[in-house]
């Protein structure tokens, strides 16, 4: 930066005048949180497109990613750090505690701003109030339900914060145990932590598809620019320039070398100060491409007419998933009808609103890796092969998770920064731009899926057939996973006798596609839901009902022959949502009769899914322990990214234990000190790691019992260091001063592993792939403006068996998200490589596209599981896009094949079905 | 001292700033920073914020003055007449809160995206653009002003400095209809901005009529505004011929077939809506 472009500017920041001495174009979020050091307002996008930046200017919400910081001169400037005073919350911050409103926080800022800002004007807003002053704020984790109840109650007597008294944790509406510090802005995510003297890491990454590249003479640039340290590329990758979920599938590379199989594919580092590395250009780098024709979608791939995009599978083909049950042809023929149909789906982007980001120090022979991230185990192995080094050298220090959605299962910036701050010796962080997230990072899988269905004269299904076809884009990620996971679950919650299913996970020149809530069961679903639909019209029998007759139930075996014996709650599910669906469908059609073009309709979807890996053993340790001073600390290895897991292991553990919640501190995921809880995915943690946690609180219970010698009945107190146990023969003294501590300081400690069992399955696909399965189903309304093909959702219905509910304010906070990225699936989200490379043209839902949503929660108890639970992170998204499409058929007649339903395709199959079949 | 730089405080500054060099000018910055994301701002800018004169809006009897410095919020709380309701309606669809707080109405016409919603609703209401030099005051037809996909007839010394609106009748109603694929935060896949003036006998005197990113600058149907002329609103009926003028293409939003076979139906709802 030029001297002469810096000048100072005074502001009133949060009540006090300040003047900073910067370039007066810079952001003014990049002031605010590199030179003031105020990381609450956060970064999504630069673009005006997340929100996440809101702070008020003179009173009005603002982006600061969008305000010139010489527009400041003489303006009142708040932020979120200046809300809350002396430690108090405000009303509005308070709620949005209580309430639940703030899931991984990272849009929590800009959504208390813009809340602020309306409050400040109109202290009694009305929804619709809210919803504008909230509209430009993205959230991906809530659904947003839970905001504007938040806003709304703020202004009424606030609901105390307080804590579950002993042992009724479990259960219990209990605040988040992190909540403070994301309402205050304290929560340090990835982006708002880095040594002070770090160089800043910038990827340079391919335009094309698919190219062979020449970096010649990288010095030139190092010539040009004088704070450019170094340009990273193959070369310098110390240990295996390749990265993978599989251990022997290492296949995409750190830094390309030569050629590159996606657009976004990395191939260089710039290291440096940050002006310099954000100036260099190609043309700097002596950088040039030369472009191939590249593989793109399923049919390009399967034809297999290019050049392979890895040459070791000349087919394309990365995977392939199969599972057999009985005889499908057999079936088929006995079936009275039988239906069938193709469905494909797009490209869908994660959209956390924190893009990836984080830092590396060497010190020494180790390294430390600050980053978001899903499974610091996993990042721990990743990286030490990317060095070339052991296990032990490497430290992961997980930030606060800004969303994950299974995004952050896969390495990102890791390896860059790794090898970056290795070599040189130096701290060295990287932030990725949201185009560059779009860009590089994993998606959803677009797919192709041809599927058949039969059912007798009654009722019950016959047979099924699936062949589903995934584009797995460039590298392998979790292509495996899905093609594994999803013939499992490809006929939804029916019984089936005979099934028969086969997927594909294919190469492309595209986006690698990874884990993304629910691992390809969400595509797979549309297919089934869509085809018991289809059968129940065959036999003129209502879908509902007939889903209920097909219900899994306790007894059956499954499409892998696994025998079902507990937690099946499916038709628990099914018959809470009966009367509403008998209302619902009524009414829609009473309003079609009175209505040309507006067109109402209701759907249904079901799911059942797994909890935990397929096949796999997939253990999870927890710890607790308490110090010598009365302090007790979980250390939770399962990873928080919002969804909750922080607060679900200490209600766990605390009941476990026999002391308050309120009494536990936590350290979350840090591979130095806390044991390996397995990744946050497949709907596992409160599940496994929950398991875990009840195990070690138990165990430490038991330890506290024997040294006091007391009755297992006793209660536990702990106040400083005199931890006191009362039972019926009185009260029992341990001075936790007096025990010889381990060398984290605590004295008395407990450990619990918890394993679901599980069985490998066979050729067939036969086997007991998961110890639980979590079951639902949602009813959707919806209104289709057949003139125009756009469609709006009205009301949702989710009814979800979850084993037993730990925390009912997060499982519906789940839900609500859930159903939010299931409309998104539904009706707008498509990634498409260079035209949606950013937040402005990938749509996702904002406040003012969700409908009204009612939860209703089944509890069938799961024996394995931490005082009967199980998981519901991915359940509640699978059942929302099958209830939008069916809801669409029932309003229009229209068979949507492809999604997401935009306008354009919705008006389409209006257009073609001749406006013949809608409901009245 | 040549600086990078320069955020004027009057109009004068400003012109001459414009005479001396060539500058990047930045009003909200909601188109000019999403261009810019991860990149090091190198290029000269002229920061036209300071210039308080520029944010009003001045109403005399036969024309209302639109500053160029005017937000999309204050085109909302503003008391304009009936004609305008078209233009507010669409200041509440031009992102969020946020950006309508910052956003301006000019920069919204100088950027000349084919999305770009004042667009149709100013043509609707014949708005004039006006440009300033230090040596001319011209006066451009926003028709003549907007020359293509983001191409303008702005010379490089040269500075918007307002919309000029001839005042419409008392009897003058606008309407603006917006189609997206989210409630929200979302660009046009088309939309129409009209202004309808009546007689006595409430038969339409005069109709405008525009629609936007159906080709590369939003068009007039020119057709339609004179067939319609002494018809009822509820009688107006669109021919394809009314919309041949229109030039749409596929892309991410919607295909061009699409777009031509919504457009009657979404002016319909707009003239008929007023
Ligand atoms: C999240 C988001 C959503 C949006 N949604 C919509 C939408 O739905 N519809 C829509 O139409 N727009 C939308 N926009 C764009 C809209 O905000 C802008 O077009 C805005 O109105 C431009 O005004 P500005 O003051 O921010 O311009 P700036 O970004 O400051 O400038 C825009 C351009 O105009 C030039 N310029 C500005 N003022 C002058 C002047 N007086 N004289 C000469 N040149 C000038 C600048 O040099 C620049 O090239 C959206 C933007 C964002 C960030
Ligand atoms: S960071 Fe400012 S709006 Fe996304
Ligand atoms: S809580 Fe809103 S984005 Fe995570």
């Amino acid at each position: 930066m030029n001297k002469k472009d810096k000048s100072s500017v005074t502001f009133n920041l949060n009540g006090a005048p300040r003047t900073v001495f910067s370039s007066q174009i810079r952001r003014f979020s990049d002031v605010l949180r590199e030179d003031l050091g105020l990381k609450g307002t956060k970064v999504g996008c630069d673009a005006g497109d997340c929100g996440a930046c809101t702070i008020l200017i003179n009173g009005e919400q603002r982006y600061a990613c969008l305000t010139a910081t010489g527009q400041l001169d003489g303006c009142d400037v708040t932020t979120v750090e200046g809300l809350s005073k002396n430690g108090e919350l405000t009303s509005l911050q308070h709620s949005f505690w209580a309430e639940g409103a703030a899931q991984c926080g990272i849009c929590t800022p800009g959504m208390l701003m813009a809340a602020q800002s309306l409050l400040n004007q109109v202290p009694h807003p009305s929804e619709d109030q809210v919803l504008d002053a909230l509209s430009g704020v993205l959230c991906r984790c809530t659904g947003y339900s839970k905001i504007i109840k938040a806003v709304i109650n703020s202004t009424q007597k606030p609901t105390p914060i307080s804590y579950p008294e002993v042992g009724n944790a479990v259960g219990s509406r209990m605040v988040k145990v992190d909540g403070y510090e994301k309402l205050t802005g304290e929560e340090i995510f990835a982006a708002d932590k880095a040594p002070e003297n770090s160089l800043w890491l910038r990827a340079i990454r391919s335009p094309h598809a698919r190219a062979r590249f020449s970096l010649k003479n990288p010095e030139k640039a190092m010539n040009k620019y004088s704070g450019l340290v170094k340009v990273l590329t193959a070369e310098d990758v110390p240990g295996n320039n390749g990265f993978g979920i599989y251990p022997h599938i290492k296949d995409q590379p750190v830094l390309a070398q030569d050629n590159v199989r996606f657009r976004g594919e990395a191939i260089a580092a710039l290291i440096g100060d940050r002006e310099s590395v954000e100036s260099v250009t190609e043309e700097d780098l002596n950088l040039t491409w030369q472009p191939f024709e590249a593989v793109r979608g399923l049919e390009s791939a399967i034809a297999a007419n290019l050049d392979p995009v890895q040459s070791g599978f000349p087919d394309n083909t990365l995977s392939r998933g199969f599972v057999k049950k009985c005889e499908v042809e057999k079936g088929f023929s006995e079936s009275h009808k039988i239906v069938e149909g193709i469905w494909t789906t797009s490209a869908i982007e994660h959209g956390y609103i924190e893009p990836e980001a984080g830092f590396a120090n060497r010190i020494g022979d180790n390294i430390e890796i600050f980053v978001c991230t899903q499974t610091p185990y996993m990042d721990q192995s990743e990286v030490a092969q990317v060095l070339g080094i052991d296990k032990n050298q490497v430290r992961i220090i997980p930030s606060a998770v800004g969303g994950g959605f299974g995004g952050k299962l896969d390495i990102s910036v890791h390896p860059l920064i790794a090898v970056a701050a290795w070599v040189l010796n130096h701290p060295v962080r990287c932030v990725y731009t949201r185009p560059e997230s779009l860009a590089s990072t994993t998606k959803r899988h677009p797919v192709r899926i041809r599927a058949k269905a039969g059912c007798s004269k009654d009722g019950k299904l016959t047979a099924f057939e699936f062949h589903g076809d995934f584009n797995t884009g460039a590298y392998a990620s979790w292509g495996p996973t899905v093609a594994d996971r999803v013939p499992i679950h490809c006929t939804g919650p029916y019984f089936v006798p005979n099934m028969l299913s086969e997927t594909r996970a294919l190469f492309t020149n595209e986006s690698p596609s990874g884990a993304f809530r629910g691992f390809g069961t969400p595509q797979a679903a549309i297919a089934h839901e869509a085809l018991m639909d289809t059968l129940a019209e065959k036999i003129c029998m209502d879908p509902l009902e007939f889903r209920i007759k097909n219900a899994l139930r306790k007894g059956d075996r499954t499409n892998t022959g696994q025998l079902l014996e507990n937690s099946v709650g499916q038709t628990d599910c099914l018959e809470s949502l009966k009367s509403r669906w008998v209302k619902w469908r009524k009414s829609a059609e009473e309003y079609n009769k009175k209505s040309a073009v507006i067109k109402r309709g209701v759907g249904s979807g079901s799911v059942w899914y797994g909890c935990g890996n397929t096949s796999m053993s997939n253990p999870s340790t927890i710890q607790v322990g308490i110090s010598k001073k009365g302090k007790v600390t979980l250390y939770n290895g399962a990873m928080d990214i919002g969804q909750g897991a922080n607060t679900v292991m200490v209600q766990i553990c605390a009941d476990a234990l026999g002391i308050p919640a309120s009494q536990f501190d936590i350290v979350m995921g840090d591979t130095n000190l806390t044991a390996d809880a397995g990744k946050t995915s497949a709907s596992r943690q409160t599940f496994v790691s929950g398991k875990a946690s009840q195990l070690a609180g138990e165990r430490l219970r038991a330890k506290i019992i024997h040294l006091a010698e007391v009755s297992d009945k006793a209660s536990i107190h702990i106040e400083g260091e005199k931890l006191t146990a009362k039972d019926e023969t009185g009260e029992h003294l341990i001075i936790l001063s007096d025990i010889i501590p381990h060398e984290n300081g605590d004295v008395l400690t407990g450990e619990g592993t918890f394993d679901p069992p599980t069985t490998p399955l066979d050729e067939n696909g036969q086997g007991s792939p998961y110890a639980t399965y979590g079951f639902g189903a949602q009813i959707a309304e919806v209104e289709v403006d057949t003139s125009l093909g756009t469609t709006k959702v009205l009301r949702i219905a989710a009814a979800h068996d979850v084993g037993k509910i730990i925390n009912p304010t997060q499982v519906e906070g789940q839900i609500h998200g859930g159903i939010a990225q299931g409309l998104g699936l539904a009706l707008m989200e498509e990634y498409i490589q260079e035209v949606s490379e950013n937040l402005h043209d990938y749509l996702m839902p904002t406040v003012g596209d969700m409908p009204s949503i009612e939860v209703i929660l089944i509890e069938d108890s799961e024996p394995l599981g931490p005082y009967g639970a199980k998981g519901i992170g991915e359940h509640a998204l699978i059942p929302t896009a099958p209830a939008i499409i069916g809801g669409i058929k029932h309003a229009t007649g229209i068979v949507i094949n492809h999604l997401p339903a935009t306008p354009d395709r919705v008006f389409s199959a209006i257009q073609k079905a001749g406006h013949k079949n809608t409901n009245s | 001292m040549m600086r990078n730089y320069y955020r004027p405080e009057n109009l004068n500054d400003g012109l001459v700033a414009l005479s001396e060099n060539s500058w990047t000018m930045l009003a909200g910055g909601t188109d000019f920073y999403p261009a810019r994301v991860g990149k090091h701002i190198k290029e000269k800018v002229l920061d036209l914020t300071g210039i308080k004169e520029l944010r009003s809006i001045k109403e005399t009897k036969d024309q209302i003055y639109i500053g160029a410095l005017t937000t999309w919020t204050d085109i909302f709380k503003a008391n304009l007449p009936e004609a305008f309701e078209g233009l507010r309606k669409a200041s509440k669809t031009i992102g969020g809160v946020q950006t309508q707080n910052a956003g301006t109405i000019c920069g919204n016409v100088c950027n000349a995206s084919p999305a770009a919603d004042s667009i149709p609703n100013l043509l609707a209401l014949e708005a004039k653009v006006q440009l300033m030099s230090v040596k001319e005051t011209r006066i451009l037809p926003l028709e003549k002003f907007i020359l293509g996909n983001r191409k303008i007839a702005r010379k490089d010394n040269e500075l918007v400095t307002g919309l000029i609106i001839p005042f419409p009748s008392k009897e003058a109603r606008g309407n603006f209809e917006k189609l997206g694929s989210r409630a929200f935060l979302v660009i046009s896949i088309a939309m129409v901005g009209v202004v309808v003036d009546f007689n006595e006998s409430r038969e339409i005197e005069n109709l405008n009529v525009a629609v936007g990113s159906c080709s590369a600058v939003s068009k007039r149907l020119y057709l339609l505004e004179e067939e319609a002329i002494g018809q009822k609103l509820q009688d107006i009926e669109i021919k394809p011929l009314h919309l041949e003028n229109l030039e749409p293409i596929n892309d991410i939003r919607g295909t061009a077939a699409y777009r031509i076979a919504v457009i009657s139906e979404l002016v319909l709802r707009a003239i008929k809506g007023v």
